[in-house]
């Protein structure tokens, strides 16, 4: 399949090259190696099968009414997004390496970099990182690199996910501490921080909203790290930035956040886009690709990638980061969904999402078996008590009613005890969608 | 790229109107709402206002200002340019797939589980791999996660002592850049004058130490290890494993197993073997593949069937945790396998063979002009120079990398592999046509021509792209990096 060359080309190529048969071109390696058997399939689908298959499978997901969030968004994705991105120019092309024939590429990656500095707040922002996840981890490595101190403090209700992502971006050493700052109704308990902090602290790294949907107060987190002599590090959700306070307003030296919230497809947890923003003293410890905006040898305005004596093609072992690949058309997949909303509708988006949340807690909240579990201001989840164990529940329901109530905490947060469950309404919630959920419970608890 | 003259190369902030508008959200739920005033967003963020057809015009335009496989031949070494079906978009998109959250339950998201259970199955069997993960994102994040593995299972043996990572000098820049990551020391090996490993050099730099040696195969010059197995045999007697960085696999895609070769931990790279769009730079998506006695230790979830159900499992004691939150790029992998499900074992063969005969047919018609690193056939790229008289007029890779865009071809991959002087690195990939070599064939000996009869012509080259060539070293010196 999709190989252009016929029998007849093969035949007069292979008379240039000099040979008689492609096996002798493999000379060099040794013959006991070549052709052996492989337990692979005798037969090949065509294309029609192929889209048949394709489409049995994803039938075989049955993802019902949910109101999972935890880290991964439903969002309504605008038309224009899909068909800008789905065009081979974007799609197939490569990291832009020959500048004067990627200015296409070059120039939406500047765009993007403004428009995440726009969003966040921040001085600079680099082409993207993998995931959420990844960007925290190397946001929190730059922290300790440039501070050259070793204890990071992270608060106790970061995502999971983040945790144990960030855990295996500290394995080149044993001597990092990581304390974990106790949470005191669902956020970071003040007091708690305040002990914890000391001049051998690299940073404070936290999400807000965190892992339970809440408002951290980022501002007071952020002044007493720094009275500290500590970084901080604070990831945000991009759609909750159209409403709140951005980290560059609170002082963050490093942002990264989750951009998957700008308009990308959930599908199964990628790609993603790790958005990753920084003050501008730090652009050098930055990793990953940067685009810049220069002048050709006419003075006319171009592009071209930038800085690149942080990476790993010309530094090697001593690069910021091993990162090479990255998520370029997801970064412009939200470039493009950005430029559609603009802060209008960014902030409306926000406010729907706020909305949708504020609107399932309160009718949940007058379902007899549950009650909010904590009163802080959240975004677009909040954490639910229901009686019994929430997992059974959410089992429960979703075979009787089709519907996924939420993430039940139980294994991640023992502490929360058995009923705790995650649930999220974003802006694709209607009322109707929310009045069934809110049915469900009522019947099943 | 013509019409040069007409570019509109403003900005999106640049064509902003006040007040103008795309997306819309009006459904607004009503709820009580007292936001903290500490923690309200005190002024706009700096977006442009724009309508959707300002919007589609915008990123239409700077779409064709751009080289792509859909519209030039993109010979880019390394890199594995190859035709991406369009199929694989379709089977992406198609909203079960697509809309399915990453902690749906297991028994909403047997699809994908599915999917994801027999990728690792044929990848295992392509490979020869006992067990494989398909959670890093990209081909550097799978070489993070090998390392990892690696390191875990040294530690659980109780040989933390063994810290150097073994690569020779023709690796790509991830692999040392991996190694120091993670806390390992980079020992570069000299590549021997026919561009293989010398195992002499090699036993000198192994020993209680090592604890991997990482090869890539075939290596950057697209030459085969031809003494793999003598090597791998000598890391594995010094107690090393052994890890094959798969970014050349298109090589052997079908006709070699590298667990066969005595790999213990390799990679694959969705976006250049499976035929996953490379989006101007990513989302990839990597996967790592073990022998047996590394299982144990791959990150969580796996993807297992038990009783006729596919489940995740996080029951993984010695797993080295995650890479990234979630799966992997699933989105990605699911292109991936609509690839796997259009080939047949032979038809996976004559995907490497073809790719082998497109380089070495390439090689073949240009290496009297621009001289081959190395005299033997190549696999699936070759690396030649610049013809020795247009280096003497003071003529660089670079500048015929430059003007071959002006032929309407994007340039191969320059100054890589390190050890070649002004290498210039070719892989054609299996998709590619013979005329489209022929042309590509010719240009290169035109280019020769005129760079003999008129330097300067290469030197100011590019000619006709949107741009001239570009000021890096001011875009480095005062970096503008944002509006």
């Amino acid at each position: 399949m999709f190989i252009a060359n016929t029998q007849k080309d093969r035949e007069e190529m292979l008379r240039t090259i000099g040979v008689s048969s492609i096996k002798d071109l493999l000379k060099q390696v040794p013959e006991k190696f070549i052709y052996p058997d492989f337990s692979l399939p005798e037969t090949s689908l065509d294309e029609q099968q192929t889209a048949r298959r394709m489409k049995t499978l994803a039938a075989a997901n049955t993802p019902h009414l949910s109101f999972i969030g935890a880290g991964a968004y439903e969002r309504y994705i605008p038309a224009a997004v899909k068909s800008l991105i789905s065009r081979g120019e974007y799609l197939t092309a490569y990291t832009p390496y020959q500048a004067e024939a990627s200015q296409g590429i070059l120039q939406t990656i500047y765009e993007y970099q403004s428009s995440v500095c726009a969003l966040y707040a921040m001085d600079c922002a680099n082409a993207s990182m993998y995931d959420g996840a990844s960007a925290f981890g190397e946001a929190v490595r730059a922290a300790v690199r440039i501070t050259g101190k070793k204890k990071v403090l992270c608060q106790e209700t970061l995502n999971p996910q983040y945790l144990t992502t960030l855990k295996t971006y500290f394995s080149n050493s044993s001597d990092y501490h990581f304390i974990t700052i106790p949470a005191r109704d669902g956020i970071m308990d003040a007091d708690k921080l305040a002990a914890l902090l000391g001049p051998d602290t690299a940073c404070v790294a936290f999400q807000t909203p965190n892992f339970f949907g809440l408002m951290e107060d980022a501002p007071k987190i952020s002044e007493m790290a720094h009275k500290a002599g500590a970084l901080v590090v604070a990831a945000a959700d991009p759609a909750s930035l159209g409403l709140f306070i951005p980290p560059g307003d609170y002082g963050a030296d490093f942002a990264v956040g989750e951009g998957q919230s700008l308009g990308l497809p959930l599908s199964y947890g990628g790609p993603y886009l790790g958005i990753f923003a920084c003050k501008k003293e730090y652009v050098r410890q930055m990793p990953g690709r940067i685009a810049g905006m220069t002048k050709d040898k006419d003075g006319k305005r171009g592009f071209v990638l930038t800085l690149q004596a942080r990476e790993q093609h010309i530094r090697r072992d001593k690069a910021a980061s091993n990162i090479c690949s990255n998520e370029a058309l997801c970064a412009l997949s939200a470039t493009i969904y950005l430029a559609l909303l603009g802060p209008e509708g960014l902030k409306e988006l926000a406010r729907a999402n706020s909305a949708a949340a504020a609107f399932t807690a309160e009718k949940l909240s007058g379902v007899k078996g549950a009650k909010l579990k904590f009163k802080g201001q959240f975004f677009n989840e909040f954490v639910l008590e229901v009686k019994g164990d929430a997992a059974e529940l959410r089992e429960k329901v979703l075979i009787k009613e089709h519907i996924d109530i939420g993430l039940p905490l139980k294994d991640l947060y023992p502490a929360l005890g058995p009923g705790a469950l995650l649930v999220c309404a974003t802006e694709t919630k209607t009322e109707a969608d929310i009045l069934r959920l809110v049915k469900a419970l009522g019947e099943n608890i | 790229m013509n019409d040069i003259t007409k570019l509109d190369n403003r900005l999106s902030i640049e064509r902003s109107d006040p007040g103008r508008r795309a997306v819309r959200f009006n459904n607004l739920l009503k709820a009580k709402e007292a936001l903290p005033a500490g923690l309200v967003r005190k002024s706009p963020p700096k977006l442009p206002e724009l309508s959707e057809l300002d919007v589609v015009r915008h990123y239409t335009g700077l779409s064709k200002i751009n080289f792509s496989i859909d519209t030039h031949f993109y010979p880019l070494g390394s890199c594995t340019m190859k035709y991406n079906p369009k199929i694989n978009e379709e089977a992406a998109a198609l909203e079960g797939f697509a809309n399915l959250h990453p902690l749906a339950h297991d028994k909403t998201s047997q699809g994908t589980l599915e999917m994801l259970y027999d990728l690792e199955k044929r990848l295992c069997a392509l490979c020869a791999m006992d067990a494989f993960t398909l959670q890093p994102a990209a081909g550097a994040h799978s070489e993070f996660t090998g390392l990892l593995i690696a390191k875990a299972y040294f530690a659980k043996r109780g040989e933390d002592q063994r810290v150097d990572i073994i690569c020779p000098d023709s690796a790509h820049g991830t692999n040392p850049a991996t190694a120091s990551m993670l806390g390992f020391n980079t020992i570069n090996i000299k590549s021997g004058p026919d561009g293989r490993v010398d195992p002499a050099d090699l036993k000198a730099h192994l020993g209680d130490k090592t604890a991997v040696l990482m090869l890539t195969v075939p290596n950057t010059l697209g030459i085969f290890e031809s003494r793999i197995e003598e090597i791998a045999e000598m890391a594995h007697k010094a107690g090393a494993l052994v890890y094959m960085d798969g970014a050349n696999f298109n090589a052997l895609i079908g006709i070699v197993k590298p667990g066969d070769l005595g790999v213990d931990i390799m990679h694959i790279n969705a976006h250049k073997t499976f035929s996953t769009p490379h989006g101007g730079g990513g989302p990839g998506a990597g996967g790592i593949g073990v022998r047996r006695r590394l299982e144990e230790f791959l990150p969580v979830p796996r993807v297992i069937l038990e009783d006729g159900i596919y489940r995740t499992d996080f029951r993984c004691p010695d797993s080295i945790g995650k890479v990234k939150a979630f799966f992997g790029n699933v989105g990605v992998l699911t292109r991936a396998y609509a690839y796997l499900l259009m080939h047949s074992k032979k038809e996976l063969a004559q995907i490497s063979e073809n790719a082998i005969l497109n380089a070495n047919y390439m090689k073949s018609r240009l290496q009297n002009i621009y001289p081959a690193h190395s005299g033997d056939y190549c696999m699936h790229e070759c690396v030649l120079t610049p013809p020795a008289a247009l280096a003497a007029k003071g003529l660089k890779t670079l500048d015929i990398a430059k003007r071959l865009l002006d032929y309407g071809f994007h340039a191969p991959t320059i100054y890589f592999p390190l050890i070649v002087h002004e290498a210039i690195m070719i892989e054609p990939t299996e998709t590619e046509s013979r005329e489209t070599m022929d042309s590509f064939i010719e240009a290169m000996l035109k280019i020769n021509d005129e760079g003999a009869a008129n330097p300067q012509l290469l030197k100011d080259a590019p000619h006709t792209m949107p741009v001239k060539r570009l000021d890096e070293v001011q875009a480095a010196r005062q970096p503008n990096l944002r509006w």
